[in-house]
Formats: structure tokens, sequence, C-alpha cells
């Protein structure tokens, strides 16, 4: 099978003062795959995630994204990816129907392209009906939905996802991975961070991630016959415990 | 390029217009504070309440007497009959001075070259004795001149004050009015938007977008010029309507200067948010760091000249402090340009200096 590289990382590192967030990591991700990064708070899940978008520049090490430097391209990969964080970074005082047309606005989309984009996201998502209400009465679940669904609006290549789950109820999360499988098989690449084991399992491949390392690296599958495993979240106790 | 500042400048006029906050700081603020400065504070004191100890009881006292009952300066508050009651009257605040006319006055002033007067006034309060003091000083200079008519005075003094001949603070205090509001509107307002973009994390959303920061500072900045041009405009044509501040010079002078004030106060305002994490903190920020310099160190209310040194060399760092020059030179003075360019060159300095030290700041405080 020939798999196009999407993101590429060697030995990339991200200092903060003396506090080392990332300690040279090296990774690579494929075309269409759902890469899981699993690790606890702190791990540099996040950190990683931020200098892979161009929010951050890395101490040392390289990265690609689609090719593109971090240090001097990041403007074209901010045109190819999706990014969503764990604060649904959304207007609470804007409606539904305006979150969308900023954010597509924001990517440049022309006025034809926006009407099109925010039908299709209103629909995909099943948002039609809330379009003309205040984002901040939406409960949690549906902000969510909301905050991926403007971040998909420029179609990007890759979607970065920074644990995009937290604090959502089960139904809604099950619907959100429904989603992102979806995603994948139409060929975006999506890369995510969690710290919910269950979530895992949806991943084609993870890399668990202590201390600003990579620690394991492979399929669920893999991790759990290396380690001679039941659950991932055992794989995942064994590791941070050494 | 253009279509993506747009998009921020549509959901910034959402914000100002949803927040109640906002919609105070814009319409209930410049309101409260030009009613409060241009009815209720005012540096003008008019009856000054005094009490009269007339021992002499001649033709001469009751004229000195007089010079005070028919002053729009005074207000008598008591006749006295001796020196025991002043002390009271000026502890429990009935009166701030109090005018002694010794036995004898009437004859001295006859007999003798010259005769004296005692004058009693409450310090407490230094600002206001001072000018008690002047104008008591002032009213029996009148009745000396009177005096000497028949005879030749060696120098006569006779000011006249240009510009505003009736030293009316009202119409000194309006211009800087327009300034501290601006500089509120401004400042204040930016700082506080930008900031709670950081908080709430949208800003990281917007920054992961090929947006250039340039095209957020613009979009988010452009709203607040228009709410700015518009509180100015209504300032101006309230100062104007009710309380008869002379407009003299250029409007369309003003009103470009103003921009170039405006200007200089975003770009103060793009600096604090590229410090400040969270709203709290640029409120803070700008409160101190603007609002109160504004007010205290731009000569809006205190002379500059009158100031310590290094409070004087501070206020070089003030915009408002030559935005001052420029309203009041332009409303009261009705000067042009020509007499106007360095205080517009130094607003035009300070404001690209912090915007170019804001723009170097405002991606690389986003991180970590």
């Amino acid at each position: 099978m020939n798999k196009q590289i999407s993101v590429q990382v060697n030995d990339l590192s991200r200092h903060f003062g003396r506090f080392v967030a990332v300690d040279h990591i090296s990774f690579e991700v494929y075309d269409g795959e759902i890469f899981g990064f699993l690790g606890a708070n702190g791990a540099g899940k996040t950190t990683t995630i931020k200098m892979l978008c161009g929010l951050l520049l890395p101490s040392s090490g390289s990265a690609h994204v689609k090719g593109y430097d971090v240090y001097k391209e990041t403007a074209k990969i901010k045109q190819n990816i999706g990014y969503m964080s764990q604060k649904f970074s959304l207007y609470d005082d804007l409606l539904v129907s305006e979150n969308i047309e900023f954010f597509g606005g924001v990517y440049g989309l022309s006025v034809r392209e926006l009407k099109t984009a925010r039908e299709k996201a209103l629909r995909e998502f099943g948002l039609e009906k809330l379009s003309g209400k205040l984002t901040r009465e939406l409960p949690l679940g549906w902000k969510q939905r909301l905050a991926l669904a403007c971040s998909l609006l420029h179609k990007p290549k890759i979607l970065f996802l920074d644990e995009p789950t937290g604090g959502v109820d089960p139904i809604s999360r099950r619907d959100f991975w429904q989603k992102i499988y979806e995603l994948a098989q139409s060929g975006v690449t999506v890369f995510v961070t969690t710290h919910y084991m269950d979530e895992v399992e949806y991943c084609n491949r993870i890399s668990i991630m202590h201390s600003g390392k990579i620690v394991a690296m492979g399929t669920p599958h893999d991790l759990k016959e290396q380690y001679n495993k039941e659950t991932v979240e055992q794989v995942f106790i064994h590791l941070i415990d050494k | 390029m253009h279509n993506r500042i747009l998009p921020i400048i549509r959901k910034e006029l959402i914000h100002i217009l949803r927040d109640p906050r906002s919609l105070t700081i814009i319409f209930v603020l410049p309101t409260v504070m030009i009613l409060l400065f241009g009815f209720a504070i005012t540096f003008d004191i008019k009856d000054i309440k005094i009490a009269i100890l007339d021992q002499d009881r001649s033709q001469a006292s009751r004229q000195v007497a007089e010079l005070f009952t028919n002053n729009q300066y005074f207000k008598i508050a008591a006749d006295l009959t001796n020196r025991g009651q002043i002390e009271p009257l000026m502890m429990d605040r009935t009166i701030v001075a109090a005018l002694v006319i010794p036995e004898g006055f009437g004859a001295d002033l006859v007999a003798k070259p010259a005769a004296s007067l005692q004058v009693l006034i409450d310090g407490s309060n230094a600002n206001t004795a001072t000018v008690v003091t002047n104008y008591i000083t002032a009213a029996l200079a009148s009745y000396t001149m009177d005096l000497n008519s028949g005879l030749h005075a060696p120098v006569v003094v006779q000011p006249r004050i240009w510009y505003n001949p009736d030293l009316d603070s009202t119409k000194f205090i309006v211009p800087g009015l327009l300034a501290v509001l601006m500089m509120m509107i401004c400042a204040m307002l930016t700082s506080i938007t930008i900031a709670r973009e950081k908080e709430t994390g949208t800003m990281e959303q917007i920054l992961v977008s090929p947006i250039r920061s340039y095209e957020i500072i613009i979009g988010k900045v452009l709203p607040y010029i228009v709410v700015a041009f518009v509180v100015a405009s209504v300032v101006l044509a309230f100062a104007k309507i009710v309380f008869a501040v002379p407009i003299r010079g250029n409007l369309l002078l003003l009103a470009a200067l103003s921009l170039v004030f405006i200007y200089a106060s975003l770009s103060l305002g793009v600096l604090i948010s590229s410090k400040a994490r969270t709203q709290q903190v640029a409120l803070m920020i700008s409160l101190v760091g603007t609002l109160l310099p504004s007010i205290l160190l731009s000569g809006f209310i205190f002379p500059l000249f009158a100031l310590p040194k290094f409070l004087q060399a501070l206020s070089y760092a003030v915009p408002a402090r030559y935005y001052l020059v420029i309203v009041r030179g332009i409303m009261l003075k009705g000067i042009g340009f020509e007499y106007l360019y360095l205080p517009t060159l130094s607003l035009f300095l300070f404001g690209t200096l912090l915007l170019m030290i804001s723009m170097k700041n405002f991606k690389t405080n986003l991180e970590g």
C-alpha cells in the first residue's frame, strides 16, 4: 500500500524556560489516518499540536505538515488544516449561523462559498433548527458540534483535535466519533489528542506520550499484543508506572 | 485580503451592540461625565461665604462691607459683633473667610497714609484659600483705586484675558473631557476586547487560520474608531449647544487631528492587550496607564508647568497632553495647523512606535 505522509516530525522539542514540554519526539502520520495522541495532562500533547498548527515555534528539530515547514511556511499550513481545541472556542454572543459565517470569513471564503459552506455545515451537523440561536444557549454537546463544523468550513486536509470531547456526554461523544470516522473515510487526516481510553480504540494508530517523550507507538491491537495486556488502558498504566 | 478583515469588523460590531457593558461605557459614561463636569464640577468659586466684623461703624467701613454684599462672588454669611464669633463659624464651615474692620479704620483713612484691615481665611483647603485671598484682594483693590481716583496712580495694570474672557472653566474642561472619553473608548475597550478573546480561546482559533495579525488588529480597531468619532461628535454638539463652548477653528481640522489622537490611543490599547492575558488585567492597566494620566498628567485639570519636574517629564508620554493643546487651540483660540504640527507629529510618532512594538508582541505573547 502506498501511504502518503501527511505529518512528519523529526526530533522535535519545545522548552518553556527550563521546562521541557516536548522532548525530542519523532513520528509520521499518513493521509486518511486517525492518529491518536494519548497522555496524561501535561504530557506535552497540546504543545505538540500547537507547534504543528503554527501557533508555537519549536525550540529544535523539524516538522512538516502537508510538506510545509512549521518554521517558515505556517501560512500555507494554516490554509490546509482545521483546528479545534478543548475550549470549543466559539463566540457566545453570536448566533450559531454568525459563528459559522465568521469563521468561514476568516478563512477568506467568498460570499458564495460561504453560503454553500454554511448550508452544508448546518445540514450535516443537524444545526438547522439552532442556527438562529445564541451560541451561549446551546448545550455543551451542541457547542462541540458547532466548533467542529466551524473548523471544517474551508475543507481542511488535516484536522487537529485537542481533547475534543472534554466534558461532553457519552451520546454526543459517540456521534462525534461517528463524524470523525466519516471524515477519515473521505480522506481527511485526523490528529487527535485524548485521555479517554475508550476513544483510543477508534484510532488507526496511537502514540503514548509521557513527560514530553513518546514512550510507545502503534495500532491499538499491536500495542496490546506487544505488552501482553487486555486493554490500551492497561498498556498505558504499565508504561506510565514504569 | 479585504474580505478577511470584513468578518472581524462585523463580528466586533455585534459584540459592541450585544454587550451591555460596552454599551454603558460608550453611551452612559460620556453622558454622565459631561453632565458632571459641565454642571457640577467647576473650578470657578462663587458664593464665597464670608462674615464681616465691623468694629468701626463709619461711612468708610460700610463702603468696604458693601463691596462684598453686592458681589456675585461673595455671600455674607454672618454679621458679627465680636471676634470670638469667628472661630466657631469657621470650624463648622459656615464661613471660609472673615473680614475684620478695626475701630478707627475710617479715621486712619483720612489722617494716615494707609489704613489696615484684617482678613481671616480657612486654609484647610489650600486651593480654595488661594482663590478666596485673590478675590478679596481684588475686591479691595478696586476700592483703593476708587479712593485714589483723584490722584495719579504710578502703575495701573489692566488685565485683559483672551480666548476665554470670563475664565469660564467649562470652556476649558469640555475639550479635556473629549480627550479623556476618546482615550477611554479607544484604549480601554480595545484592550478589553482583545484580552477577552485570549481568555476564551477564540484568539487562538483565529490565529490558527491564515489571517495575518495586522488584519486582526485592523478589523478589531476600525469599529472603535467609528464609535470614538460618534462619541466625540455628540460631546462636541453638547458642549456647543448646552454649555455654549465656542468652536472657533476649523471643524474639519479638528476632526482630522482627532483621528491622529484616536490612532495613538488605539495603539496604546493594542499594546496593553498584547501584554494582558485577562480582561481584568487589561482593565486595570488601561485605567492606571491611560485614564488616570489623561486626567492628571495632561493639563486637563492641573497645569503642567505646576507639576514637579519628574511628572512633567512623564507627561510627554501621555498622548492626551498633545491632544489637549490641539483641541483647546482649535476650539478656543481658533488656530490652524501651522501652530499645531508639533503636537500632531508627536501623537503620530507615539502611535506608530507603540503599534510597531505591539505588532511584534502580538503573536509571541499568545504562546505558552
